[in-house]
């Protein structure tokens, strides 16, 4: 069994990123735990009979709004033998069929048809004990709030809004604040690093101000701009909240940016043309809410990145873009255009997927080397800057617990 | 159109798509704007999307000034680990349209990373739309849909 070397959190073991023992017990215990996974937004499947393909952990499952609208997420595994029953990322039906045997089941899971339960001629046929009630899908727990759709494993959770705790949920609820969402549309990409790697680059403001030519620039995110880092009481979600610059001039913060571009400038200027849409001051919010969501609003991109575990050392990321019904052209527009800033191609996220790229071959055979993660000391309280490190220490300060490490 | 005017246009077509290919390969991608028209436009886009009737693109570029932009920022602003790509394009389709042409094809990718063995990045369709400008063959309009929504790690070099 591994054992955490030292106190606290400021120093990471490579081997969370690489070991199979270690991320086989995070299966479990992190996604399969007493965790609410975000599994789709209800905007995915409006109508009665919609349906979704999603994962917990690994684990696939069906999202699927039922007859009387309620939604059900279900292990995608049939009960005989466990074939996948659902072979599509969307659709729409009235039940859902094994292609094997045929065993079908109704929207809320339940087993609806064997063939030949009784036999043929008097032949073969169930158990006469065989209790048809007992082999429904499994049904996980299912949560919604303001349009976005969570699952657990665990059978007693708490309620989501206690889960996020007060902070977190005001800030969840400012981009969920009720309103009808209209998808964009949806990118995916597999990335070869860790899952983990993931949550930290987005708790990692610090990385933000210097790697992002892009954001650095435009003044989208800069280390000296108004900004705030923010936790839940346990640590375990948090986030980066911060206000874009009007004052672009270089500066002692930009000195240290070897990245920083002072004379660029975009031939075609809408991909900036960003319009003011929360009440609060803030131009960029990015939350990240354990053990597998984030969610994203930087200029007029809004999405949620769904993080989906694929083995110790890669991951999928589903980005999930979305606006509001109530959009008017121009806003769906811009949300298109803005989009280009993220996803696999994205002007900013595209330094992410490649440095997470060299994080992973950077660790991969390293068993004893450690990350050091000291940046803004070694606690794991808020900050009202982002140069800063401590929303990672707190992540990990959680997952040790979660982990029992 | 005679039948010797469809071969001329057809090898006119097939020079536009190779030099594609060449500036997006071989470089200088700096280059690749100008076979857009100036009010031309590019998007990659997965099938995914298209199925669902979602507008999303990986890339869009709604202008030759935006796809000058994205190339800029390829060549300039983007940290990506060095890598070569290889496009392919077959099977054109080939329909006029007024003064332009309606062209499909078939498209592949192959990415290289530095050190890595060659792999093929996507495969999927071109919708474009062709037109004479300036003397020249240009797209007016691009459109690579992938077959996969799921992208290897990063999408750098357009599909």
């Amino acid at each position: 069994m591994r054992s955490w070397p030292g106190n606290g959190t400021h120093r990471v073991p490579y081997w969370v990123y690489t070991d199979p023992e270690v991320y086989a017990d995070e299966l479990r215990k992190v996604f399969g735990g007493k965790s609410w996974n975000y599994v789709g937004l209800e905007a995915e499947i409006p109508e009665a009979g919609n349906f979704k393909r999603s994962k917990v952990g690994e684990t696939s499952v069906i999202v699927v709004r039922g007859k009387d609208g309620e939604i059900s997420v279900l292990k995608n595994q049939c009960a005989h033998r466990g074939l996948e029953v659902c072979r599509q990322d969307y659709g729409t039906t009235r039940t859902f069929q094994c292609p094997y045997h045929q065993w079908t089941y109704r929207l809320d899971g339940a087993l609806s048809g064997v063939p030949f339960i009784r036999g043929v001629n008097g032949h073969g046929g169930m158990p006469d004990d065989f209790v048809r009630e007992d082999h429904n899908l499994q049904r996980l727990s299912v949560t919604t709030r303001h349009g976005a759709i969570f699952a657990s494993e665990a059978s007693e959770m708490e309620p989501l809004e206690d889960y996020l705790g007060p902070k977190m949920l005001a800030l969840f609820d400012r981009v969920f604040d009720g309103r009808k969402l209209r998808i964009v549309g949806v990118s995916r990409q597999r990335i070869p690093g860790n899952w983990k790697l993931m949550f930290e680059n987005i708790k990692d403001p610090y990385h933000a101000s210097l790697l992002h030519v892009f954001l650095v620039t435009f003044g989208l995110f800069r280390a000296d701009n108004p900004s705030r880092t923010e936790m839940d009481s346990t640590g375990r979600h948090s986030a980066l909240i911060s206000r874009r610059s009007t004052n672009l001039a270089p500066n002692t913060a930009t000195q240290e940016m070897a990245s920083f571009h002072e004379k660029l400038e975009l031939h075609d200027k809408r991909l900036l043309d960003i319009v003011k849409e929360f009440p609060d001051s803030a131009t960029v919010v990015m939350q990240t809410i354990w053990p597998n969501l984030i969610v994203q609003q930087q200029a007029n991109t809004l999405a949620t990145r769904q993080i989906v575990p694929v083995g110790p050392e890669a991951f999928d990321l589903v980005w999930t873009f979305f606006g509001y019904e109530a959009d008017d052209e121009a806003m769906r527009a811009r949300r298109l255009r803005h989009a280009n800033l993220m996803g696999p191609a994205g002007f900013v996220s595209l330094d992410d997927s490649e440095v997470m790229d060299l994080a992973q071959r950077g660790i991969h055979c390293d068993e004893s080397g450690q990350a050091l993660v000291e940046m803004g000391g070694r606690g794991t309280e808020d900050h009202d800057h982002i140069v800063t490190e401590t929303a990672i220490r707190a992540f990990y300060s959680y997952y040790r617990s979660a982990m029992g490490l | 159109m005679t039948e010797a005017n469809d071969w001329q246009i057809r090898a006119e077509i097939e020079a536009l798509y190779a030099r594609s290919a060449e500036l997006l390969d071989e470089g200088p991608i700096s280059a690749w704007p100008s076979l857009f028209t100036e009010d031309g436009s590019y998007k990659a886009v997965t099938r995914e999307n298209v199925d669902q009737g979602w507008a999303l693109a990986l890339m869009l570029c709604e202008s030759r000034a935006a796809i000058e932009d994205r190339v800029y920022a390829i060549e300039h602003l983007s940290l990506t680990i060095p890598r070569r790509t290889r496009h392919l394009t077959s099977a054109l389709r080939i329909a006029p349209e007024g003064n332009a042409w309606r062209v499909e094809a078939n498209f592949v990718m192959f990415e290289t990373l530095a050190g890595a063995q060659t792999v093929c990045f996507a495969a999927g369709l071109y919708r474009d739309k062709i037109v004479r400008a300036d003397g020249a063959l240009r797209f007016q309009e691009r459109t690579a849909i992938s077959d996969s929504a799921l992208i290897r790690n990063s999408l750098v070099i357009p599909l």
